[in-house]
């Protein structure tokens, strides 16, 4: 049988000659036909091996075989990817997309926190809209999945796993509500301004502090009550909305940083029986092994960051995935960037990787790693038999901005769109200064 | 001789001379002379001259002799202070006492509020309310006896009082802490003129920076200058008349730490005045500095009490700069004596002034001569505010200010008995006057019964009951009423033997009960002395100061500046950012500063030889926009603040210095904010790591200013603005206005020598004058547009346009008007004005023909501009060199000094990085930093100072707890937060212990 090829050369060559289409009119792919196999590629499974000159197929959105030496089935689309570089998807594992569009000022765009203390029922699928003009731009970044969080004063919502190539969300739902967020108040006192400038405290924060981890654990208490009684008087959304944190379906992602925060996160586990993540983790390095102990896996979003104190290792927030890694814990990374959009999330593994771990551990940070604390790591996070087709090929080292330039990808099979307004206006512009 | 003082005291009860002439005697008229002899006294009358059993005179409140020999009137009053001490009174050139303290209107400082752009004090005073030279705290002081028995209980007996309020605060006057009534206390009216560089309870929006109290500070001088030529348009102007006036008196400064000292010195140079400089605690730190400035000092001596450092969590967020402080702050006083600087010690600013002797005794002990302590708080602080000739010293002709002590004063167990201020008697601790140390024997008569004890009395009067066993005696005096319990044996079932009764005479006697109850009489009579056991020094460790003074003072600092040295680097990759484009293999020789040699097999005996096989040397980088190493960045109150200047106020501590020559950067841009269309003067600095604020600054480099268009000078996110302008529109027509008025001012000036120099246009006149260039902050393409034909009308180009987000929209025009563009490499979205910001920006101005630089605006970001530059490769695909180039050779075009930094070129200033891999990958490490041929970093090295940084934080928090055990006081663990100033244009990704300075608003 003939075996259609497709240059991936030709290929970047029509991307770059798309000129005049506007994002809306960058569609949503058609499900995958018939059988992909990708060839000659170095792909890097996700799970920290590394397979040379190997075949990736997959059908019906299903990867059917990884491995060196494959038989190209008949049929196949068969992409030549000889000198390139095959990873899983990326998952962004803390995300606001969809949810707040500009930053600042411009109120209306902006859909992530919730007024009230306690929005325990509230869900951030509902909100999410696939039509930002992010999302194209950070799936050419190899950015396929991303879990869509709210944020707020206590207790946030509860957050879902979506993937970027939707008409809307429920499309875009890749796993819903799959967990409940909460903040734990922050521990350290702090004085704003300085001389004349400086302004008075409120209220004793430490106070207010203890006041909130109180309210926190009443609420969990009454609610642990309440759902053991199967009929109510007066039925209760925010009790009813964290049912799956007693039941295990849920995990609780806790915003901290501070290591008092994530103490109490995880004394907040064990006494109600949760499944903790914490979230940010900034001091982690300082209870890595509690960390590791207790099982509780991390998302660090603000790895890109300057140390918590000037007398810290210059470099400690760049070490701290491989400090995290090396006393066994589960580590995720996320970029929680507002003036990037989360874009540069390789480039988190890829400083991860400078100072300290390998590279493959590097990469398990941002794909297999994050796909086992969203607990979907049994349909994807690896480039394994049965799981998702969610793979993007890239001309070099992805974790390297040297090597980065993402030329295919695939959501579910999907051969989705790389384009985006971005490079749009990049056409637009050469087309003015008739450049390259 | 206890008789006397009882006389005393009951007599000073009355007016010691006669009131005021000028008032109505409401009964009896009561003159007295007031004539005291003190006799028998040790009189230290300044710290050179001491008398032994001397005698002094006083009369009419006025010392009239003192001496070995001096004959005592027939009708003088005899106070005999055989045993005792007589010093001058202590004097404080800088309180507040008796004028009040104004407070700021409730609710504190609001960037929300709407502007307040003119001062709304009432009458023809500044436009300004933080200058007011016209308040004279002399018109307003009352006496205030609570406050004056705090500082006479601490030898206190004069003060120089002024309105703490202000950056021209007026006049103070001196006082002294007599309290009768003000007349007599007010020993001086105008004594000394007052300035800061807080503005107090100004509720005015002007300034709200350190920059901006600078800068209209710095005007204020140039105002009152140009005002003495009677400008008819100003009409009368009584702030400016009152600064004028006081410009003769003493001028005080009242700065705060080491580098506000030097700040202020610095504006003192300028208009040839001389500060007395109030502040310098931790002057210790850079005390060559501070004697450089010839000034006299006015210090305080609040030495931190040790922090709370039990729990970890806490300590953690304690910086081993504040706990070194802790350690070393007894030390400053010492420092001063030690680097000839004269200085007065205050007491003013204590928090609790109680600790005041033992901190003295603390500054002693770390090495405060006894001598240099007494006159920091006589002669010293007497001389700065001009009463010398009044007070300071036990001299005749001078105030009766005196104290007398028990001990030399500076002794741990010397007791303030008694401060006398203008002649009258104030006590401290009267019952200090009688030693009653001694043996006595105590005979307890029961009817006809007497019982007799041996009763030993020390001189803090804890006693004893001395026979077969000693029992613990309690003994209180009160004058001369004298109280005696103690148990009638040892152990349980013991019954107390109480007494009661008064001294008569050498003799206590009085009635009591005794172990039974029955009611006796007794007598005591001194029968013997103790010998008084020597005083014990207790040599104790925790006293000794280990901490090691660094530059700077804070973690990562050398306890030696690093010096320049000959360097060969071999056989490294390096990238020229020249023409020559990348040289494989190749060797470069750094000496006296700069590039001296590029080539193969360079060799040079003295050179220190760094292998660079492998690795890849790059030029430094250069951060064209950046808002580090300052303590104010943004100047937001008006919308035209051109007279300010980030110079005045750079922070060569902040420890993103050090970070960021991990990242390779050399030169960094330091930009006022974008609160205003027209900002403040930049500052272009290196990064010499321990240099001072000025050993920052880049020499040579032509000066920038910051403009900014857009969002932020039209307040979006502000829900009540009403500072013009709100639209780009309005951003326009402040730049044609601003260039308007300079125009109009530069053809006055040059009409009319008197015309007033406002340092707003000036700096606006030499931007026209192509003397000053601009980096303009701006965003979308219709307002950099505009700018530029702002520019092509009064004659100046825009040199800089930073962030520059939708400049690829207009490349073309900018690369006509012969701009430079810097700009950020991916950022996009994070407000409304980058919707259309596109990672392909920097490519596409690039072959469009701009010079184009990479900057980082970001504290941390800065340190991976490399790796930005590296984007502009995957974005748009320019070439790895030419992407070096935009964090090198291009900022440093941009920037006026490409002849001496940002290429690796022989000649010029030996700024370079060697990095382990690619300097464009994610993957490469700095090994060095060399700014001028000193290695600033060194990762090896950094390793090292990591260990040690945690050594000696170790040290301290173990001392701090030592301190904690032993029942030294301790405060609370305070987290020491780093300041991060951005220029409030977008989001940072900082750290949990950051006090975001945003002052946009």
């Amino acid at each position: 049988m003939q075996k259609k090829y497709s240059s991936l050369f030709i290929l970047s060559l029509a991307l770059l000659s798309t000129t005049t289409r506007a994002q809306e009119t960058i569609y949503p792919a058609v499900p995958q036909q018939g059988t992909t196999a990708i060839t000659h590629a170095m792909v890097h499974v996700g799970n920290g091996t590394v397979i040379n000159d190997a075949t990736v197929i997959f059908e019906k959105g299903k990867i059917t075989g990884v491995g060196a030496g494959l038989t190209t089935p008949a049929n196949a689309t068969v992409i030549d990817a000889t000198g390139k570089q095959v990873y899983p998807g990326l998952i962004l594992s803390n995300s606001y997309l969809g949810l707040k569009e500009v930053a600042n000022g411009v109120r209306g765009s902006n859909d992530l926190v919730e007024i009230g203390e306690n929005n325990a029922s509230i869900r951030s699928l509902v909100s999410y809209n696939t039509d930002s003009k992010i999302t194209n731009v950070l799936r050419a970044n190899g950015i396929l999945l991303a879990h869509i969080t709210p944020e707020g004063e206590l207790i946030d919502g509860q957050s879902s796993v979506v993937q970027l190539d939707a008409w809307n969300y429920e499309d875009a739902a890749y796993k819903s509500d799959i967990g409940q967020f909460i903040e734990i108040p922050s521990f350290i006192v702090r004085q704003r301004g300085r001389g004349f400038m400086r302004q008075a405290q409120a209220s004793d924060p430490l106070k207010d502090a203890f006041n909130k981890v109180e309210t926190l654990k009443k609420f969990f208490t009454e609610a642990k009550a309440y759902l053991q009684e199967k009929n109510h008087v007066a039925n209760n959304l925010k009790f009813e909305a964290v049912r799956g944190l007693f039941s295990g379906k849920q995990k609780l992602f806790v915003r901290a940083n501070e290591v008092k925060q994530m103490l109490i996160a995880i004394d907040l586990g064990k006494m109600f029986g949760f499944k903790v993540v914490i979230v940010g983790a900034a001091e982690s390095f300082q209870i890595a092994s509690i960390l590791a102990s207790n099982n509780i896996p991390v998302i660090l979003d603000n790895q890109h960051a300057l140390p918590s104190t000037e007398d810290d290792d210059i470099d400690q927030p760049y070490k701290l995935p491989a400090q995290l890694t090396k006393a066994g814990v589960l580590v995720s990374l996320s970029d929680m960037s507002e003036n990037t959009k989360q874009r540069n999330l390789a480039f988190n593994a890829g400083t991860a990787a400078t100072y300290g771990l390998t590279k493959e551990e590097a990469l398990s940070a941002i794909t297999l790693n994050s796909a086992k604390i969203l607990g979907i790591d049994d349909i994807t996070g690896s480039l394994e038999t049965g799981k998702d087709a969610n793979i993007v090929i890239s001309d070099g080292d992805l974790l390297d901005m040297r090597g980065n330039q993402v030329i295919k990808a695939y959501i579910q099979g999907r051969d989705i769109s790389l384009d985006n307004k971005q490079k749009q206006l990049y056409e637009r512009y050469k087309y003015k200064y008739k450049i390259n | 001789m206890k008789r006397i003082f009882l006389w005393i005291t009951l007599l000073s009860v009355s007016v010691i001379s006669k009131a005021q002439e000028t008032f109505p005697v409401n009964g009896v008229r009561d003159i007295r002379s007031g004539l005291y002899a003190f006799t028998n006294a040790t009189i230290v009358q300044s710290s050179s001259t001491k008398i032994e059993k001397g005698t002094l005179l006083i009369k009419q409140r006025k010392i009239i002799a003192v001496g070995a020999t001096v004959s005592v009137p027939e009708d003088a009053v005899v106070v005999d202070c055989n045993g005792k001490y007589i010093y001058p009174s202590f004097v404080d050139a800088f309180t507040n006492y008796g004028v009040g303290a104004p407070t700021r209107p409730a609710g504190g400082f609001n960037y929300g509020a709407p502007a307040q752009f003119v001062s709304n004090k009432p009458g023809a005073y500044s436009w300004n309310q933080a200058i007011k030279p016209e308040v004279n705290a002399y018109e307003i002081f009352a006496t205030d006896e609570s406050a004056a028995s705090g500082y006479r209980a601490n030898g206190y007996g004069t003060v120089f009082t002024h309105v703490k309020d202000g950056i021209a605060r007026g006049t103070g006057a001196v006082v002294t802490l007599s309290t009768e009534d003000a007349h007599r206390s007010l020993i001086k009216t105008k004594a000394a003129a007052v300035y800061s560089f807080e503005k107090g309870s100004s509720t005015q929006s002007y300034p709200s920076s350190l920059m901006g109290s600078i800068a209209l500070l710095r005007q204020t001088y140039l105002d009152a200058k140009w005002y003495q030529t009677k400008p008819t348009t100003e009409g009368t102007n009584l702030s400016l008349e009152a600064f004028n006036a006081s410009q003769s008196l003493p001028q005080i400064f009242a700065a705060d730490d080491k580098w506000s000292t030097l700040r202020a010195n610095r504006i003192a140079n300028e208009f040839g005045v001389q500060y007395i400089l109030k502040g310098g605690d931790n002057g210790y730190q850079r005390i060559d500095e501070l004697a450089k400035t010839k000034a006299s000092y006015i210090i305080g001596i609040d030495f931190p009490a040790a922090m709370d450092v039990e729990d970890p969590n806490d300590a953690r967020f304690v910086s081993l700069a504040d706990m070194k402080h802790w350690e070393l702050a007894p030390t400053n006083p010492a420092a001063f004596e030690k680097a000839n600087i004269p200085f007065s010690i205050s007491i003013s600013e204590m928090k609790d002034s109680k600790s005041f002797f033992s901190n003295l005794r603390k500054a002693i002990a770390a090495g405060l001569s006894e001598a240099k302590a007494l006159d920091a708080l006589t002669k010293t602080p007497a001389t700065q505010i001009g009463v010398y000739d009044q007070v300071g010293s036990v001299e005749a002709g001078k105030w009766a200010n005196f104290i007398i002590t028990t001990e030399p004063i500076f002794s741990s167990n010397a007791k303030i008995i008694e401060n006398w201020v203008q002649g009258k008697k104030y006590d401290v601790n009267a019952s200090e006057w009688t030693n009653l140390a001694g043996k006595y024997k105590v005979t307890i008569q029961n009817g006809n019964t007497s019982t007799d004890y041996n009763l030993e009395v020390k001189k803090d009067l804890s006693a004893s009951i001395v026979g077969t066993d000693t029992l613990t005696a309690k003994l209180s005096v009160n004058e001369s009423l004298i109280k005696l319990s103690f148990p009638n044996k040892k152990g349980r079932g013991a019954e107390q033997i109480r007494l009661g009764g008064a001294i008569v005479g050498n003799n206590w006697t009085g009635i009591g009960t005794d172990a039974l109850g029955n009611k006796t009489t007794w007598t005591a009579s001194l029968v013997g002395t103790i010998a008084t056991v020597s005083e014990k020094k207790k040599e104790n460790d925790s006293t000794k100061a280990l901490a090691k003074i660094t530059f700077p003072f804070v973690g990562f600092g050398n306890e030696t500046i690093p010096s320049q040295e000959t360097i060969l680097i071999k056989n490294a990759t390096v990238w020229t950012s020249e023409k020559e484009g990348v040289l494989k293999n190749t060797d470069v020789l750094l000496k006296g500063g700069k590039i001296a040699k590029v080539g193969n097999n360079l060799s040079d005996a003295t050179a220190k030889v760094i292998d660079g096989t492998g690795k890849h040397l790059s030029a430094g980088i250069i951060d064209e926009h950046s808002h580090i190493a300052a303590l104010s960045i943004n100047e937001g109150a008006q919308s035209v603040t051109s007279e300010v200047r980030i110079g005045d106020n750079m922070n060569p501590e902040d420890i993103n210095i050090y970070r960021q020559l991990s990242g390779g950067v050399t030169t960094s841009h330091i930009l006022h904010g974008s609160a205003n269309t027209i900002g403040g003067q930049t500052q272009l600095m290196k990064l010499r790591w321990g240099a001072t604020d000025e050993g920052l600054k880049f020499v040579g480099a032509d000066p920038f200013i910051k403009f900014a268009l857009g969002e932020n000078v039209k307040r979006t996110t502000s829900s009540n603005n009403n500072r013009f302008p709100d639209t780009r529109m309005g951003v326009e027509e402040v730049l044609n206005d601003a260039f308007d008025r300079a125009v109009d001012y530069q053809k006055a000036m040059k009409a009319n020598p008197n015309t007033r120099k406002d340092l707003e246009l000036d700096a606006l006149v030499e931007i026209m004058n192509k003397k000053r260039f601009i980096t303009c902050h701006s965003y979308v393409q219709p307002e950099i547009t505009y700018a530029m034909r702002i520019g092509d009308k009064y004659g100046f180009k825009f040199n800089t346009f930073t962030h520059i987000l939708e400049g690829y929209k207009v490349a073309d025009k900018m690369l006509a008007h012969g701009s430079s563009v810097s700009t950020f490499s991916d950022w996009f979205m994070y407000k409304q004005e980058v919707v259309d910001a596109i990672a392909y920006n920097a490519a596409i101005m690039q072959k469009v023909g701009l010079n184009v630089c990479i900057n980082s605006d970001d504290a941390e970001m800065a340190r991976r501009l490399n790796q930005e530059a590296g984007k502009i490769v995957k974005y748009g695909g320019v070439s790895e060199e030419e992407a070096l180039k935009m964090v090198t050779i291009n900022p440093a075009k941009a920037l006026h000094v490409a002849d001496k930094v940002g290429s690796i070129k022989v000649g010029k200033d030996a700024d370079v990085v060697l990095w382990t891999d690619n300097p464009l990958s994610i993957y490469a490490k700095s090994l060095y930093t060399i700014v001028d041929g000193v290695v600033y970093f060194d990762r090896e090295k950094d390793t090292e100072m990591h260990k040690t940084v945690a050594n000696e934080r170790a040290r301290l928090i173990q001392k701090m707890l030592g301190d904690k055990k032993a029942g030294a006081p301790t405060r609370p663990a305070t987290a020491s937060l780093q300041t991060i100033l951005n220029c409030g244009d977008h989001e940072h990704a900082d750290t949990m212990a950051t006090i975001y300075e945003n002052e946009k608003n």
